[in-house]
């Protein structure tokens, strides 16, 4: 199948204007005859099931968090970016859209990154709007602060709390919705099956988590705002219940998965302290405008932070990158950090850390200033590690943070099943193999306010789809299949808990699939995690009963899916014979140790077909190609 | 390594009734989180063959609001501040015996467990928790000026994670400070003025309607939130309600 990514023709500055004036739109009174799914109520799809409810459509959302404002989106910390300049240091949508080209080591689609530069502005704009309280300087103005990959100041937070803000404000409007009838809310019921009739994306087949229920639904369209899949490592900075499940079984109906092995390593999470811990903990990005990042100069070196003299620390990333310096992006600061502990200057008791340093910072803004900006995290940082980051440095060190990956899906958003539009971390169109910090936000949100509100219409007034109900023979078939695998899984009543299963698929990812990867151990981690999937089949242990609350069962479902998911990132990574942003591949390394591209052999996005369990899938190749900015060796020095 | 016991609510659905279960945990390490202590006790019991204790999380960083037991009597456990699954085992000490319970009050029914159903929540929301803005083409964001004070203070009021902890404390089930937490927010900023009496009534309507009790300012709330909000919410609930009735 040849994929079609349905860039506009035209300039770039005037693609998106022109598409949006080209699309079919649907006459309003029509709108509320076509039905909507939406499965997720984070950013992507709370502000997706907002926005086309608004526009009359009537939207039936799902989520298996008992409501739209515990989706993982509350979590992020550090802020969103948008090219407003208000602060006139030199940016536009033009800077915008290069750096997030570039942060991704020219491995996105330049048109539809240049699409969300282009809408980023607006995004403030709606959320200000909204009564979200970003922060502000004296005068009342917005204020911003800068992340990595950058050198304006463009991201716009709310202390560190801007992921819950932004939520809360799709949360308000889909409520709004709510309350008016136009969209209908159905927590804790969990997607474990989509529903293709006649080629077509027409319905879901949910789990109600409270009661077991299994249950059709059908609609016009369907939309993926489920996340990422960060989680298939068992350790992460996502969520617990942050899992794949959905994206998963939607691949396994057609819809092509797209750059699997691109996940975001993110530099600064709060070290594994033992075997128990059961995820991990992000110190947001923003830290690095003021903390500092260092390591021992001598190896080995076992002195406390405080007495190891100044003149004996070595400030890596400035020694390294002067231009950028602790805000170089997070592939490059990840992989330095693990450069450093290989080689013996780690820190802490497990030696697998680095400094984070605010001395300097207490000096200049007082230990006041420094609470202003970062007091959540600091006490988080406390209640953590039992360590006074006031007093002494923090330790930090890579975890995975974000999966750039997912589903494949043409400039409109739509998958490669017509009418299943995918939408925020799950699918993997804008950051190409690295993304810059504040830029999550920011997509999900332009994708849920901006982008199909227009591309959604589009597709239900060319396409238009006949009546149709859950009395479907293929409903019926996806609730049978449904019903089998959670039987299977009850069934099996072996010794190993799910936990234990999604613990060992995690080391392997780790070790071999993670910050470093290379042939050999790639190809290991490929036997490994078959031999893991069929032990999962004949061994694992899943209590209770599938009539009831089950939280084991549950995760008993998603750790089926990562397992599989595992063994397709292992695979997409051991095809791309290149190293680029954060899919470093050992064999492929610069002088001095960066991301070598293959641009010749390697500028495509490769989108798998899923060929059975066990059968190996189907690589199709998206060219990329960049008229506006020049594919070069990222240079952050 | 420290030995605890645990008793904890057992109820198997909301039909059924609870009772109390102890369970010795050794080997409890005291950089683990509370959390990841029961994650390991439950790995136990499931292959002991016993139901694991079904409680709810998911961020484990204290800011989804979804983890909600009580621990000794108190929402969220021992310290001020901090929610349940950022509390860590380095707070207790080997040989303490620990009551874990689901929150109580009518309006959160308890599914399993220690797992509530705080959807009562949700209605309150629909009722009134948001500015009525279409998508599209909002006015400039700095078109709007808004003091650094009233910023941060709407800040801290929409800080609120809605765990529940407020309810669960208060004697009466009173949800007036998760209430004026969103009354606040919108109150403080100029983009709530217009809805502002509608606001306030319909929230408080659908928030009786729920069955959490009144306030009789005990400060009970106050004291538990692990967000610090304070009774000024509450103070400026009765205020926004007072004026819209009036007028
Ligand atoms: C700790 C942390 C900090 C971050 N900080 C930042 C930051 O500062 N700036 C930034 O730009 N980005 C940040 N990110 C990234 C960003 O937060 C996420 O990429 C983004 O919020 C994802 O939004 P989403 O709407 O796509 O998915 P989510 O918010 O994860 O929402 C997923 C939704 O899908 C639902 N769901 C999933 N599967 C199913 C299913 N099978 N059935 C039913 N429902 C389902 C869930 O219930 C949920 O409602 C951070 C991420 C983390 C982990
Ligand atoms: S006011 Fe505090 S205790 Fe109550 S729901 Fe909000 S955060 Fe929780
Ligand atoms: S699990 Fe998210 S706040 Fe505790």
């Amino acid at each position: 199948m040849a994929l079609d990514s349905k860039i506009p023709a035209g300039p770039i500055e005037t693609k998106w204007t022109n598409h949006k004036f080209k699309m079919k739109l649907v006459n309003p009174a029509n709108k509320r005859k076509y039905t909507v799914i939406i499965v997720g109520t984070g950013l992507a799809g709370g502000s997706a099931a907002a926005s086309l409810a608004e526009l009359g459509y009537n939207v039936l959302a799902f989520s298996f968090h008992e409501s739209p404002r515990r989706a993982h989106s509350i979590a992020a910390q550090g802020g969103i970016n948008a090219a407003k300049n208000y602060q006139n240091d030199g940016d536009s949508v033009h800077r915008l859209f290069y750096d997030t080209l570039k942060g991704g080591d020219y491995r996105a689609r330049e048109a539809n990154v240049h699409r969300l530069a282009e809408v980023s502005g607006n995004i403030i704009d709606q959320c200000v709007a909204q009564g979200v309280p970003f922060a502000r300087e004296y005068g009342g103005l917005l204020d911003n602060r800068s992340f990595g990959g950058a050198q304006v100041s463009r991201t716009f937070y709310a202390k560190g709390q801007t992921g819950q803000q932004l939520l809360l404000g799709a949360y308000s409007a889909m409520n709004k919705q709510i309350s008016e009838g136009r969209v209908q809310f159905f927590p804790r019921h969990e997607m474990l099956d989509l529903v293709v009739v006649d080629g077509k994306a027409r319905g879901i087949v949910t789990r109600d988590l409270n009661t077991g229920e299994v249950k059709s639904w059908a609609a016009d369209a369907v939309l993926l705002a489920t996340g990422g899949y960060g989680n298939v490592f068992f350790l992460s900075t996502n969520a617990m219940y942050s899992n794949a499940t959905a994206a998963w079984r939607a691949h396994k109906k057609g819809a092509f998965f797209a750059n699997p092995c691109f996940t975001q390593i993110h530099p600064t999470c709060i070290p594994v302290s033992s075997g128990h811990q059961s995820k991990l903990t992000l110190m947001s990005e923003s830290l690095r405008n003021d903390g500092r990042v260092w390591v021992p100069k001598k190896a080995g070196d076992n002195r406390p932070a405080n007495q190891i003299p100044e003149d004996e620390r070595d400030y890596y990333l400035e020694r390294l990158y002067p231009s950028f310096g602790n805000l170089v992006p997070r592939d490059v600061a990840s992989r330095r950090a693990k450069e450093m502990c290989d080689k013996e200057h780690g820190v802490g008791a497990t030696k697998l850390a680095v400094y984070l340093d605010f001395s300097d910072a207490i000096k200049r803004l007082g230990k006041a200033g420094v609470e202003e900006r970062y007091g959540n995290l600091f006490d988080m940082y406390q209640q953590i590690t039992g360590e006074n980051p006031y007093e002494v440095p923090m330790r930090i060190y890579p975890a995975v943070h974000y999966t750039m990956g997912g589903l494949w899906v043409d400039y409109n958003l739509q998958s490669t099943v017509p009418g299943l539009f995918v939408l925020g971390e799950a699918n993997f169109s804008d950051h190409g193999a690295n993304r810059l910090g504040a830029s999550a936000l920011m997509q999900g949100l332009a994708d849920g306010y901006f982008v199909i509100p227009y591309t959604l219409g589009d597709y239900l007034a060319t396409k238009g789809t006949d009546k149709l109900t859950t009395s479907h023979e293929a409903f019926k078939k996806s609730e049978e299949d449904v019903k089998a695998v959670t039987k299977k899984l009850l069934a099996v009543k072996g010794k190993t808990t799910v936990d234990e299963f999604h613990k060992k698929l995690g080391l392997i990812m780790w070790d071999y699939v993670g910050m470093a990867r290379n042939e050999a151990g790639l190809k290991h981690a490929l036997e490994e995690i078959r031999k893991i999937r069929d032990e999962f089949w004949k061994d694992v242990l899943v209590p209770g009963s599938e009539t009831e609350f089950n939280q084991e069962l549950e995760k008993a479902h998603r750790v089926a899916d990562f397992i599989e998911l595992g063994e397709l990132m292992a695979l997409d990574a051991l095809e791309r014979n290149e190293s680029c942003g954060g899919h470093f591949r050992e064999e492929y390394q610069t002088e001095d140790g960066e991301a070598q591209r293959d641009d010749e052999k390697y500028a495509y996005v490769a989108a798998w077909e899923f060929k059975g369990v066990g059968e190996k899938p189907e690589l199709h190749k998206e060219n990329l190609t960049f008229e506006y900015v020049k594919p070069s060796q990222r240079s952050y020095k | 390594m420290m030995n605890i016991t645990l008793k904890v609510w057992r109820q198997k659905n909301c039909n059924s009734k609870g009772a109390f279960e102890s369970y010795p945990v050794e080997g409890v390490s005291p950089d683990m989180s509370f959390l990841e202590m029961l994650d390991m006790l439950n790995e136990r019991l499931i292959k002991k063959g016993i139901e694991p204790i079904a409680f709810d999380h998911d961020c484990r960083e204290g800011i989804c609001g979804t983890c909600s037991m009580v621990i000794n009597g108190r929402p969220h456990g021992p310290i001020k501040g901090v929610t349940t699954c950022q509390l860590h085992m380095r707070s207790f000490k080997d040989g303490d015996n620990i009551v874990i319970e689901p929150y109580r009050a009518k309006a959160f029914p308890i599914i399993k467990d220690l797992v509530v159903d705080r959807s009562s929540f949700e209605r309150i929301m629909v009722a009134g928790g948001y500015v009525s803005v279409r998508t599209g083409n909002a006015q400039d964001a700095n078109a709007i000026p808004i003091g650094k004070h009233e910023a941060d203070e709407a800040f801290n009021a929409a800080a609120c994670i809605g765990c529940g902890a407020c309810v669960a404390s208060c004697k009466n089930s009173s949800a007036m400070l998760f209430v004026g937490a969103k009354v606040s927010q919108y109150a403080l900023l100029p983009q709530g003025k217009p809805e502002r009496k509608d606001r306030v009534l319909n929230m408080v309507a659908a928030m009786d309607a729920e069955g959490f009790g009144n306030c009789s300012n005990t400060g009970a709330c106050e004291a538990t939130c692990p967000k610090g909000l304070n009774l000024t919410h509450i103070a400026r609930l009765n205020r926004e309600y007072i004026s819209a009735v009036l007028s």
